[in-house]
């Protein structure tokens, strides 16, 4: 067998994809107008699958802010965090990170993925179990397998079944490492953190919750789903990406455990990777204090959700278990998604299509990411579109 | 709860019947993703109903070399039979 022959199935997808058209899983985005509208394989689309939750892609403050660093500090760190890559700024943006959650310590690291798989790596070793949310995303199963720890699944936010699976581990619960998500990506759903706090708590476990889609979206502060549930203090470890409401590329984790520095020289994807360019950085820390202050964006960013939501209900869709930012429209056979998806494309709308084995239950999904900037007539013309396709 | 292979076996079959198709000729030299058509994703869910069938906690990091039917029998009738 060679090499390349395992890429046959896939070559044979790639192939039946690309005889319809447009690439669905590479759309070209050939301009880019604003944080909602870019023209795409030539038609000017509302952008519907970017999570670019608060809007913040063309902040004048961040843009600023990052051409600024651009001039002052050049175009990359060229360096690691551990060697030449630390520059004020990514002290700075750790600082505030820390203070925006009341924590006693944060990290920075280059992609929200490499956060999960530093973290969690860093974290746990082939002597320890980390116990997962079954619907996790791939960053923490990936960060799971290179820690080399026992990997335990427990049913999607069945806080129940989590202490059932703690509780056959006997001894080893006390020490395992339980992580959650906020807001799960593919169906829009809130972790039931109270409840899974309450089961760690008994068994003595530790808790991580990646808050990637939360941060911004959720909290008076916009802390994600710890602050909502009141609950920042009880999350021994918070990770998060700036790459959705900040609107960057990066990510982070917070704690108040004194250990966590010591990810910086314990944790391989943190050391062996270069650290984020310095303007990167500078709109980071400009897109951080919007969040805090951004009552207006979720205020604005939830009422699109939730008459999106309604509408697409109402039209017949089957949807994620509740209204959030992240609207999924669950499709029995990928062939359902992918007319659902071209449909939307020629109406001009970009929404993010997923197919199995990716996806919870085996159902593939067209989902929708709702933004703060969309307008009014923005998601008008949705919910027209998704009317004219019900039934495809 | 202590169990013979051939309990195991029979369980384990049962489980997959209804994942797979009643057609597929299930026995113990089955591929699980090749042959009965199981995702990555699917295989781990059975996981799950296999360790609240036996009671057991069988980390998804054990699966890495398990292939066939009789491959996951093995793997679950030794987790079954180590004492915790």
């Amino acid at each position: 067998m060679s090499l390349f022959d395992k890429f046959q199935p896939l070559a044979q997808d790639r192939h039946t994809l690309l005889d319809q058209g447009i690439d669905p899983f590479g759309a070209p985005i050939e301009e880019i107008y604003s944080p909602t509208e870019a023209l795409i394989n030539g038609r000017r689309t509302i952008l519907a699958g970017t999570n670019n939750y608060l809007g913040l892609t063309f902040d004048e403050d961040c843009l600023d802010a990052a051409h600024a660093a651009l001039d002052e500090q050049g175009t990359g760190t060229t360096g690691s965090r551990m060697a030449n890559g630390s520059f004020s700024g990514h002290r700075a943006l750790e600082q505030e990170i820390a203070a925006f959650y009341e924590c006693d310590k944060a990290i920075v690291f280059t992609t929200g993925y490499q956060a999960n798989l530093a973290v969690i790596s860093g974290l746990a070793n082939n002597e320890d179990t980390i116990v997962i949310d079954a619907d996790s995303h791939a960053s923490i199963y990936d960060g799971c397998r290179l820690s080399g720890a026992d990997i335990v699944r427990f049913r999607h936010n069945n806080p129940d079944d989590l202490h059932k699976r703690l509780n056959r581990l006997g001894r080893r619960a006390a020490n395992a490492l339980v992580i959650i998500e906020g807001i799960y990506s593919m169906l829009g759903d809130k972790a039931r953190i109270g409840e899974i706090i309450e089961v760690k708590n008994a068994c003595g476990a530790l808790l991580l919750v990646d808050e990637a889609h939360s941060l911004g979206v959720l909290g008076e502060r916009g802390r994600g789903l710890v602050e909502e549930a009141g609950v920042i203090n009880e999350a021994d470890f918070i990770v998060g990406t700036f790459s959705k409401s900040l609107a960057s590329t990066g990510g982070y984790c917070v704690s108040n455990h004194p250990q966590l520095d010591f990810i910086r020289y314990a944790s391989r994807p943190y050391i062996f990777t270069a650290s984020p360019c310095p303007s990167v950085i500078a709109s980071t820390r400009q897109a951080l204090k919007r969040v805090e202050n951004g009552a207006d964006l979720r205020a604005r960013l939830w009422r699109h959700a939730q008459r999106l939501y309604r509408h697409l209900h109402d039209a017949g869709y089957e949807l994620g278990p509740e209204p959030c930012p992240v609207i999924a429209a669950l499709l029995d056979t990928r062939e359902q998604a992918l007319a659902l998806w071209r449909g939307l494309h020629e109406h001009g709308i970009y929404v993010n299509l997923i197919f199995p084995p990716a996806t919870p239950g085996g159902k593939s999904l067209v989902r929708i990411s709702v933004s703060a900037a969309h307008t009014d007539e923005q998601i008008d013309k949705i919910c027209r579109a998704f009317s004219a396709l019900s039934g495809t | 709860m202590p169990a013979s292979y051939e309990e195991i076996q029979e369980k384990v079959i049962t489980e997959l019947s209804k994942l797979t198709s009643p057609d597929a000729g299930l026995t113990e030299d089955s591929e699980l993703v090749t042959e009965l058509g199981l995702d990555s994703f699917k295989v781990l869910d059975l996981l799950m109903d296999i360790e609240d069938e036996f009671d057991i906690s069988m980390p998804v990091n054990l699966l890495a070399d398990v292939h066939t039917v009789r491959d996951l029998a093995t793997r679950i009738h030794t987790v079954v039979n180590t004492p915790s």
